[in-house]
């Protein structure tokens, strides 16, 4: 595994730092702004008998935010660095983190949904499928051995609940 | 003389045989999490800190003490077998670990690397020991406006010291603190922030953040590099142990040099990572080995190692003392102390002598007991390295997400998690860091409350921050460290433009 194919050495670049910078700057700004417009509605300013307001603190820091963030976006239009120019990630690396973020996203929601056994052991039964090309026989064990682990620690000897659905109720539990 | 018996104390309190298995237990479970890629200290202690709301709270401490202890040993072990870092502070590790393991010498690098780390580590504790109940002492007269100009130290400090753009350093920061101040307000028990919603009204739990950002980011950062783990087998014997420990001797001032790096940057809020950094290259520069660094020299692996092993143990010093964390795995013990209903700060010294003494005591035996656990261990680890990362990584994810839901029993924080974790890998890459924005979420909403009281206090005057020397002087040094990237800017311009005079005057 240690040899880089030459298809992945030609992986063109998705996107460069500097868009990249440009893009979490901007969200930062966003984010100042809904913090600052919430915050002075509340109050940011002195109040009676309470000294500064529920929303100062959350106003100024998101106003610092905001302009930090616009320092960082003026940087990145207007001054090209070299490091701006590197690439953020590659084709074939952007896939690889999406394989992972998305099934985990979907592994989270799904355990809220059905309990946090089925998914644990569909999940890692799809990892070792899909990444790890197991063969079926040397899958199954994991997939069953992890959650009965799991669920012997956490339920029974720390007695500390997890998210359980109808197959668990079905069970008993 | 005090301070010693304390400590006698803090071991007769350690010395029990629960306190000491759950020492190990830690311990065990620390140089896995430091040892696999992707978790790490910090958030292995968050995922386990929902199991201990049981336990005693000095077992409770001395058990995820002890994972983070475990955590610095295990990182190096991966880095210097694989070259792969089980955690930043043993990046500047692999430089010369790995390539001493190419030459075969891996058992003479993990030797010399963990015994490092533990003089680091042992020095460092015992100016905790003896330093610590002195600054305690000292705060036990600090008002809200004290505290105030100490965090703001303790944030300043990071725009100062950081090797990032101070840009991006105070933008991390500040969604942090507009993180921590989502929920109820402290003071006057009002909502803010929740847009109406019912999961933000308890806000957002730093442990979710901690989970999300360091576990959840790492793995992202991890799995785009592809993974291919390529080992050196170790060969560590009593033997190569011993030979190692006769060439030590002759690195003492890159050890003593480390050991102070890493007191330095652990009492100030730099943490193990810049202290391993810093002291590589220092040795780089001033031993005489220096040009041969990155080509496989013991003094490479020596210099990383006694620094981040002596921050991340004097880390606890401002810690226990003032209530403000070195480090980002300091900072959970932090909010463990919190939720275990512990104040942290002087007071703590005062009332709670079990707890900070036998954590103390506890640091002492737990660097003992890790030296030799290790040691005797390296091939055990070597082969769980071996397992491929297809089916260790979604194992973390689920133990993270686990950890998580633990937490307060709430399924948003899941979603959170994933969250934390998405803005953990785009910070990481874009070099936003992470350290202070955990801290300013754990911290957020003490820094806010102390102001806030101080603004009170003084009828809402800004200079009661000035109102005194103590207090003028540590809001003075955080202006100086806030504008520190200015000065130094304006230093070099300075100092570039008197260069060329000066030649030209000879």
């Amino acid at each position: 595994m240690s040899e880089v194919s030459e298809d992945e050495d030609l992986s063109p670049v998705v996107t460069s730092n500097r868009t990249m910078n440009i893009v979490v700057a901007l969200a930062l700004m966003v984010v100042a702004t809904v913090v600052m417009v919430s915050s002075y509605r509340l109050g940011a300013g002195w109040a009676k008998n309470v000294g500064p307001d529920s929303g100062y603190f959350p106003f100024y820091v998101s106003l610092f935010m905001f302009i930090t963030s616009g320092a960082t976006l003026i940087q990145n239009v207007f001054w090209r660095s070299a490091e701006g120019q590197r690439g953020f990630i590659k084709q074939h690396e952007l896939m690889m983190v999406l394989q992972v973020l998305i099934p985990m996203f979907i592994f989270v929601v799904l355990s809220i949904y059905i309990g946090i056994y089925i998914s644990m052991a569909l999940f890692v039964g799809f990892f070792m499928t899909w990444h790890g090309r197991y063969p079926i026989y040397k899958t199954l064990p994991v997939m069953l051995a992890l959650p009965v682990v799991l669920f012997v620690v956490f339920e029974i000897w720390f007695l500390v609940p997890l998210p359980k659905g109808p197959f668990e109720a079905w069970l008993g539990y | 003389m005090d301070a010693f018996f304390s400590l006698m104390h803090g071991f007769d309190v350690l010395l029990t045989p629960m306190n000491l298995a759950y020492m190990v237990v830690g311990l065990l479970f620390g140089v896995l999490l430091g040892f696999l890629p992707g978790v790490g200290g910090a958030n292995g202690i968050a995922i386990l800190l929902p199991l201990t709301f049981s336990m005693p709270n000095t077992t409770a401490i001395i058990m995820l003490a002890a994972i983070y202890w475990g955590a610095l040993f295990g990182g190096c072990i991966s880095a210097i077998l694989f070259n792969i870092p089980g955690e930043p502070w043993s990046v500047a590790t692999t430089f010369d670990g790995h390539p001493l393991a190419k030459q075969g010498r891996a058992g003479e690098a993990i030797t010399a690397s963990m015994t490092s780390s533990f003089i680091g580590a042992f020095f460092a504790t015992v100016v905790l020991t003896f330093l610590a109940p002195i600054v305690a002492n000292f705060a036990l007269d600090f008002g809200p406006p004290e505290y105030f100009s100490v965090y703001l130290l303790t944030f300043c400090s990071f725009v100062g010291m950081g090797r990032q753009s101070p840009f991006k350093v105070i933008s991390a920061m500040m969604l942090g603190f507009a993180f921590a101040s989502v929920g109820t307000d402290d003071i006057t028990g009002g909502l803010r922030l929740t847009f109406g919603t019912e999961t933000l009204l308890t806000g957002f739990h730093f442990l979710i953040a901690v989970i999300g950002l360091f576990g959840i980011g790492e793995i992202l950062v991890t799995i785009e590099k592809g993974l291919h783990f390529e080992g050196r087998s170790a060969k560590i014997n009593p033997y190569v142990v011993w030979q190692t420990w006769k060439k030590l001797p002759q690195y003492w001032v890159t050890i003593v040099r480390g050991t102070l790096v890493g007191i330095w940057l652990g009492v100030t809020p730099g943490g193990a990572t810049p202290a391993s950094f810093m002291s590589y290259g220092l040795a780089k520069r001033f031993s005489k080995n220096g040009p041969l660094f990155g080509t496989g020299q013991l003094e490479g692996v020596v210099a990383p190692e006694t620094a981040a092993h002596s921050a991340g143990t004097s880390a606890l010093l401002p810690m226990l003392t003032l209530g403000i964390p070195g480090s980002p795995t300091a900072a959970v013990l932090l909010g463990g102390l919190l939720i275990w209903g512990l104040q942290p700060g002087p007071l703590l010294f005062v009332e709670q002598k079990d707890f900070v003494w036998g954590l103390i005591a506890s640091i002492y035996l737990g660097n003992v007991v890790g030296l030799v656990i290790v040691l005797s261990t390296v091939p055990l680890w070597a082969s769980i390295m071996r397992i491929p990362f297809s089916i260790i990584a979604p194992i973390i994810i689920v133990v993270c997400a686990i950890g998580s839901y633990t937490l307060s029993n709430a399924p948003a924080d899941l979603i959170f998690m994933v969250m934390f974790g998405v803005i953990g890998y785009l910070f990481k890459k874009l070099d936003y860091p992470l350290a202070p924005m955990v801290l300013a979420i754990v911290l957020g909403g003490r820094a806010e409350s102390s102001f806030r009281q101080a603004m009170i206090g003084s009828q809402g005057d800004i200079s009661t921050f000035w109102s005194n020397g103590l207090v003028g002087s540590i809001t003075a040094l955080s202006m100086v460290m806030l504008f520190w990237p200015l000065i130094s800017m304006l230093i070099g311009k300075l100092l570039r433009r008197r260069t060329p005079a000066a030649a030209s005057a000879n």
